[in-house]
């Protein structure tokens, strides 16, 4: 192994080039300005925002976050102030960074979710859409387009005609075949998929003899889950040919790492942000060590490489 | 210096036991990484050195120590978390996401009559606020503090330290010492006078001293507490339902870990 090799630690989904691998899971890092405390996000390979919808989203009753052993449980309920604010607001202020922005789109019918895509079409700062279909915590529609293969395969297809940017598809481990869910993305024409989203938990206090959270059921996310995407990765890379962007758990490099080798082109961060605000940034130098150690002229190399 | 949030590793100085369940914690920050200024009312998020408890403790800041860099953290012990920060030692550490969230403004507090509502573990940022207020107090030759504190039983804490910043009142619920109720019931019999109250303590009590504030017509500030997450305000997880629409969502739902902890009472619906 020749400890010298410079790594090209760039990676390439749907003709947009990203200078790393390493993203922020959308929902844990805002819009990246109430992480800008902790992280230069010149050093990320793209900010994934906070879901947005076409209007302002309240979310739902608070008790809304719980930790579980290794991990935490959510129920936000995609709380966020519309498309308008957050095009004025949020976009404005990523512009001042030299990294990639991907935004994370919801709705609760195929129309709302057009309605944010067709408004995001002429952004020229929006790189890439990742469409989210699996939050467990919205009660109306958003959670059955990622459940049911057909309904993935509709939406995605009807956000691909009106869509400028490349669409990633973010799924829900919540199936009985991820293998499925990938297959009817790609057969929709997404550009990418991404997983995954939090697993539907529950947490009862037993002194109290009550649910924990408002909503009862919340999405649970942490390390806990990270044998699950390393697996769901695994098996939608056997089953696809577009990219999978790889989360759910990751807490170093290592975590970052296994996702690559089962399939994954790129990763995210998520819950563990909380834990460590800079732990992007960590993972992306851990990244780079390791491939530098193993002689890797690009880190592509990794993608899917497990034997 | 730094006025930015940031993570860092604190020492542990000293850690008593003031009360049942309820400790006394010091914290020091290494040269070169002390928060330029700590506000009475703002919090810090302490983590666990368990691998599985992967979320910041919001635990309120008593008191700050810029000379000696030291951070007073008076907290119950109420999960697996806080009982392992009550069992450490001087000399080991914590890492600890700081300063967080908006404290109390003592511009507007200076010089009058403040009353302040403490209920249980609610008690210990208004110690450091008692302190604060009283200082500037002395340099105005104006204003006045009455501190009514609510405890359960007669296992009373900071009440002596309380009385050196400001005239106290006990209250406990079962009568074991001072007045015999809670802390509204104690204001109502003792008739402290005030031009404004800050509280901090359990929801049921916070609704009442929201009640009184708007009885008497006086502005009040409460500090509100929710479970957290990130406690910078990304994850959305901490909300308090607002009068108004918010500055972040503009939903009427403001994140307790950026816009407050401390609201004006009637900004918040509680």
């Amino acid at each position: 192994m020749d400890k010298n090799v410079h790594t090209d630690m760039s990676v390439s989904i749907a003709g947009v080039t990203f200078q790393n691998p390493v993203m922020t899971a959308s929902g844990t890092f805002g819009s990246g300005m109430e992480y800008s405390d902790f992280v230069d996000l010149n050093r990320l390979g793209a900010v994934v925002t906070k879901g947005v919808s076409s209007v302002p989203w309240e979310g739902n009753p608070t008790p809304r976050v719980t930790e579980v052993p290794g991990g935490m449980l959510n129920a936000i309920g995609l709380q966020n102030p519309g498309i308008d604010v957050f095009i004025e607001r949020d976009l404005a202020f990523l512009k001042q960074f030299d990294t990639r922005v991907i935004v994370n789109v919801c709705g609760h019918t195929v129309e709302e979710y057009l309605d944010v895509v067709e408004r995001l079409a002429d952004e020229k700062r929006v790189d890439m859409l990742e469409i989210n279909v699996s939050c467990p915590n919205v009660k109306q529609g958003a959670i059955a387009f990622g459940t049911e293969a057909d309904a993935l395969f509709d939406i995605t297809q009807r956000i691909k005609k009106v869509a400028k940017q490349p669409v990633i598809m973010k799924l829900t481990p919540n199936v009985t075949s991820i293998a499925e869910m990938a297959k009817a993305a790609e057969a929709g024409g997404a550009d990418g998929i991404s997983l995954i989203n939090t697993i539907t938990g529950m947490k009862i206090d037993v002194e109290k003899q009550k649910f924990v959270l408002a909503n009862k059921t919340g999405g649970l996310s942490g390390p806990a889950i990270h044998p699950i995407a390393v697996r769901m990765v695994y098996e939608a890379h056997q089953a696809v040919q577009i990219p999978i962007i790889g989360m759910g758990g990751i807490a170093s490099w290592q975590d970052a790492a296994e996702l690559m080798l089962a399939g994954a082109t790129a990763v995210a961060v998520g819950a563990m942000n909380f834990h460590t605000p800079d732990l992007t940034v960590k993972v992306a130098d851990g990244l780079a060590d390791y491939a530098a150690r193993h002689g890797l002229s690009k880190i592509e190399d990794l993608i899917g490489a497990v034997q | 210096m730094s006025s930015e949030r940031a993570k860092r590793t604190l020492t542990v100085v000293e850690n008593r036991q003031l009360a049942a369940g309820v400790y006394d914690l010091r914290l020091r920050y290494r040269e070169n990484e002390a928060p330029e200024q700590v506000i009475p009312g703002q919090f810090v998020g302490v983590y666990s050195r368990d691998s599985g408890r992967i979320l910041p403790r919001p635990i309120s800041i008593c008191g700050w120590d810029p000379k000696t860099r030291t951070l007073r953290l008076v907290f119950r012990t109420v999960g697996a978390g806080t009982l392992e920060f009550s069992r450490c030692q001087p000399g080991e550490t914590l890492d600890v996401l700081g300063i967080l969230g908006n404290g109390y403004d003592l511009e507007k507090l200076a010089g009058k009559r403040v009353l302040l509502l403490g209920g249980g573990i609610g008690a210990p940022p208004l110690l450091g606020l008692a302190e604060a207020i009283s200082e500037k107090n002395r340099a105005l030759g104006a204003g006045q503090v009455t501190a009514v504190l609510g405890y359960r039983t007669n296992d009373l804490f900071l009440d002596r330290e309380f009385a050196k910043a400001a005239d106290v009142v006990i209250a406990t619920d079962d009568g074991s010492a001072g007045f015999h109720g809670n802390v509204i019931e104690a204001v109502r019999s003792e008739k402290p006078a005030f031009d404004v109250i800050c509280a901090c303590g359990p929801l049921p009590m916070l609704r009442g001293v929201k009640a009184l504030a708007l009885e008497r017509d006086c502005p009040c500030y409460l500090s509100l507490e929710e479970r957290m997450a990130c406690g910078v305000g990304a994850c959305l997880g901490c909300v308090t339902k607002t009068a108004k629409v918010d500055g972040h969502s503009h939903v009427k739902n403001a994140r307790i870990c950026t816009e407050g902890p401390v609201f004006e009472a009637r900004e918040v619906l509680i």
